[in-house]
């Protein structure tokens, strides 16, 4: 709070509905069990194809989405609202990639026409868009030719969010001059190649190989000249949506260990009677309450108070991020031998928690970057 | 919302126009700021008088308490804000002390007519100061262990034992005391009672207490064949337990909005104390892994307010969550957190004791840095929260300890 008005953190009625909904659909419909179906069956898809869907019918994809591209033209913290119980199921559905990285980039970057091109189909679950992020400090890059009067694309972007299945991907490239550009890049184009990747948390990635992608000039999303300030804005909205996943998640992992503890009985009583579980319980519980009002507050900021965006979103996700691996940590600690088996399925939490510390910046990056935004 | 949103408009008005300027920014130095009055008050500070009398005139000392006991008849809500705005100035409220954060709402919830009558004018108008008489030395976070007895002769009860952290004692004008009235009940919670005590009878001894960081105004107080009629008894006798735990949560909230001082101001006061024994007076601060700690810090203070806020706007619709229970125990690791970090850039110039070779602001940092070792002892220790909280709010099973 650099003001001394606190941003408005509580629901409104409507999107208390809409929380309350969609957790009943998705604990019915999205049981975490699922990930272990995907991975030992080596799914192709690795989601729910007819979940998203029918998660489209019901408006959820296009909840921040204009009225006039096909949403429901309601706010960011409304698709958090929506993000936050998706989290509560570790859902390996493309809402990161589609939802946060995607659609944000024509939110905010698009043209008239790429909006018109992309965001209805996005609200209707019917298409699915990536962004491709080169490592910073591993020197994956890519580059962009100039070709007539379009590009050509070569390169590689390891670690893309259900790029496997992305009807396109963004792709920020160095164009000629060393400007950062981004190019939205069709799956079908010559020269694109995808290698499935399987990760530990459960969500569906590719390697995205471009060799000479012809690519017409139409295809630059935003600003020829410095991408820089516009892929820095998407990403703050995915770490703030991310942190809200995250939020769901710890949660939920933290109700299935009360829960568990409440009734595993060892010496003849509960194991949730013992101090030393307890204490650690309400540390969790202390961080989870900390973590909500961060993510409120980084949610609200998109809406509502721009230039407090990048702060918050650090804020949000650095928070997050040690928030959930330690609900997931010890969640595992208090199940005890079962908790670490393949078995259960609270062993989930700490695959997702560990992917979610390091992507979108980890906590001290976070930090770091904290101390810049506050001049030290 | 709309008559709130104008009160608001009025009371911040009203509090930027009259809070002398000298006081502007004052707010937020410890626990015992702002005039606490009572009739050993030695304030001098005209400035921080004429607030006092402002505020009495206001009626906004106690703006939600009745107005036949001097208070302003307001709501929670329209109080709030008061104090919200006060805050945002960084003002004192006119009149301070535990009179009225603490036993006032007690009178007003359990006290007799004649008692609301008798005493929350004094407290209104800080007129009367009071103390605390809770902990014994064998009564602490067991605080039902307490021993000091009053027995009944006639309609007197007669006192006979000892207090301690009976903070400000020394200055102060009466005590409100958990007694115990039956030491045959059968259960320790049983059997005790809360009492009004003039500290100006017979048979009282108040002793300061010094603490690691050096003076403190902590005392004990001792009770010899102390005689105080039947009538101070707030309540019914034998069964002040209850009230006991009334008063503790509004002390829990007195120290959780004492710790939450400015938002932003531990890191600001961290990083001011870096770049001065860094010297570094600008720019990044040179030490990336200090650098990180000050950023830990001031990112866990940011969202401690903000859920200050949202508990307090949760408060506001009626649908106050779980939250408020973890205050006490976050507010104060903050403030030791603050004070570590501020001692680790100190170095060895936050050594000193006092006297030459010490630069006076660090002398102070160096003792409030002692005195925050407390924070999560008093009050209830952060043990005692963490175990109210696992069973209320969590619903673990209470088990053996």
């Amino acid at each position: 709070m650099t003001g001394h008005r606190a941003p408005h953190l509580l629901l409104s009625d409507e999107q208390k509905m809409l929380a309350k909904t969609a957790r009943e659909l998705i604990a019915a419909r999205a049981a975490i069990g699922r990930l272990r179906s995907f991975r030992d069956s080596k799914d192709e898809v690795g989601f729910s194809r007819e979940l998203w869907a029918e998660m489209a019918e019901l408006g959820w994809l296009g909840l921040q989405i204009p009225v006039d591209h096909g949403g429901l033209g309601l706010g960011f913290f409304d698709l958090c609202v929506l993000l936050e119980q998706s989290g509560r199921a570790l859902m390996p559905e493309p809402f990161s990639s589609t939802l946060l990285l995607g659609a944000q980039v024509f939110l905010l970057g698009g043209s008239e026409a790429q909006k018109d091109a992309w965001l209805p189909g996005i609200a209707a679950g019917e298409k699915l868009v990536s962004l491709g992020l080169p490592e910073e400090g591993i020197g994956s890059q890519v580059s962009a030719a100039a070709n007539g009067r379009g590009f050509a694309l070569t390169g590689e972007v390891a670690d893309v969010l259900d790029a496997h299945v992305a009807d396109a991907i963004v792709v920020p490239a160095l164009a000629p001059g060393d400007r950062k550009t981004l190019f939205l890049v069709d799956r079908r184009e010559t020269g694109v190649r995808l290698t499935r990747q399987h990760r530990i948390d459960g969500r569906n990635a590719a390697i995205v190989h471009l060799d000479r992608v012809r690519i017409g000039g139409d295809a630059i999303v935003g600003p020829r000249h410095d991408a820089g300030p516009l892929l820095d804005e998407v990403l703050d909205r995915a770490r703030i949506g991310s942190a809200a996943q995250m939020l769901g998640a710890a949660e939920q992992a933290f109700d299935d260990t009360l829960a568990y503890i409440k009734t595993r009985e060892q010496f003849g009583a509960p194991i949730g009677s013992f101090q030393a579980l307890q204490h650690r319980a309400v540390s969790v519980f202390t961080e989870l309450a900390l973590t909500r009002s961060a993510v409120l507050a980084a949610a609200r900021a998109v809406d509502e108070a721009p230039d407090d965006v990048a702060r918050l979103a650090s804020l949000a996700n650095g928070v997050a991020s040690e928030t959930f691996m330690l609900a997931a940590k010890v969640a595992i600690q208090m199940h005890g031998g079962i908790g670490v088996t393949d078995e259960h399925d609270i062993g989930f939490f700490i695959k997702r928690a560990q992917a979610d510390y390091v992507s979108l910046g980890n906590p001290s990056q976070h930090r770091r970057r904290w101390a810049k935004l506050h001049g030290y | 919302m709309g008559e709130l949103a104008a009160f608001r408009e009025e009371a911040r008005a009203w509090v930027r126009e009259n809070a002398p300027k000298s006081l502007w920014g004052t707010s937020g130095s410890g626990p015992f700021e702002g005039y606490w009055g009572g009739s050993k008050c030695r304030e001098t500070d005209p400035d921080l008088l004429r607030w006092r009398d402002l505020g009495i005139e206001k009626r906004w000392t106690a703006p939600a308490w009745p107005v036949e006991y001097g208070g302003g008849g307001r709501s929670a809500a329209e109080e709030h804000i008061i104090h919200v705005e006060m805050q945002a100035i960084g003002v004192p409220r006119p009149v301070a002390g535990q009179g009225l954060a603490m036993l006032g709402p007690v009178l007003l919830e359990y006290g007799s007519d004649a008692q609301k009558a008798q005493h929350l004018p004094g407290i209104v108008r800080g007129e009367v100061r009071w103390c605390q008489g809770y902990s014994e030395p064998n009564a602490g976070s067991d605080l039902a262990n307490l021993q000091l007895r009053a027995e009944r002769q006639g309609d007197a009860l007669v006192l006979n034992g000892q207090k301690t952290w009976t903070s400000h004692a020394d200055l102060s004008d009466w005590i409100y005391c958990l007694v115990r009235t039956d030491s045959s009940a059968p259960k320790k919670q049983m059997g005790i009672s809360v009492v009004l005590v003039d500290l100006s009878t017979p048979g009282i001894t108040v002793r300061r207490i010094d603490l690691i960081s050096g003076y403190s105004p902590f005392c004990e107080t001792f009770f010899e064949d102390v005689r105080v009629p039947a009538e101070n008894l707030v309540g019914k006798e034998n069964e002040g337990w209850a009230i006991a735990k009334a008063i503790l949560g509004h002390e829990r909230a007195s120290i959780g909005r004492s710790i939450a001082r400015q938002p932003g101001s531990a890191q600001r006061d961290v990083v001011e104390r870096a770049r001065r024994h860094l010297g570094a007076p600008e720019g990044p601060i040179p030490d990336p892994l200090l650098r990180d700690e000050i950023a830990g810090l001031g990112m866990r203070e940011e969202a401690f307010h903000l859920t200050l806020a949202r508990i307090q706007q949760e408060a506001e619709v009626g649908t106050p969550g779980p939250e408020g229970s973890i205050t006490k125990i976050v507010g104060s690791e903050l403030k030791q957190m603050r004070f570590e970090i501020g001692m680790k850039v100190a170095g060895v110039r936050g050594l000193g004791w006092e006297g030459p070779g010490f630069d006076p602001r660090d002398l102070e940092y160096t003792r409030d840095w002692l005195r925050s070792r407390a924070s999560t002892i008093e009050g209830g220790s952060s043990e005692i929260q963490k175990n109210i909280v696992s069973k209320r709010v969590l619903g673990l099973p209470e088990g053996k300890k």
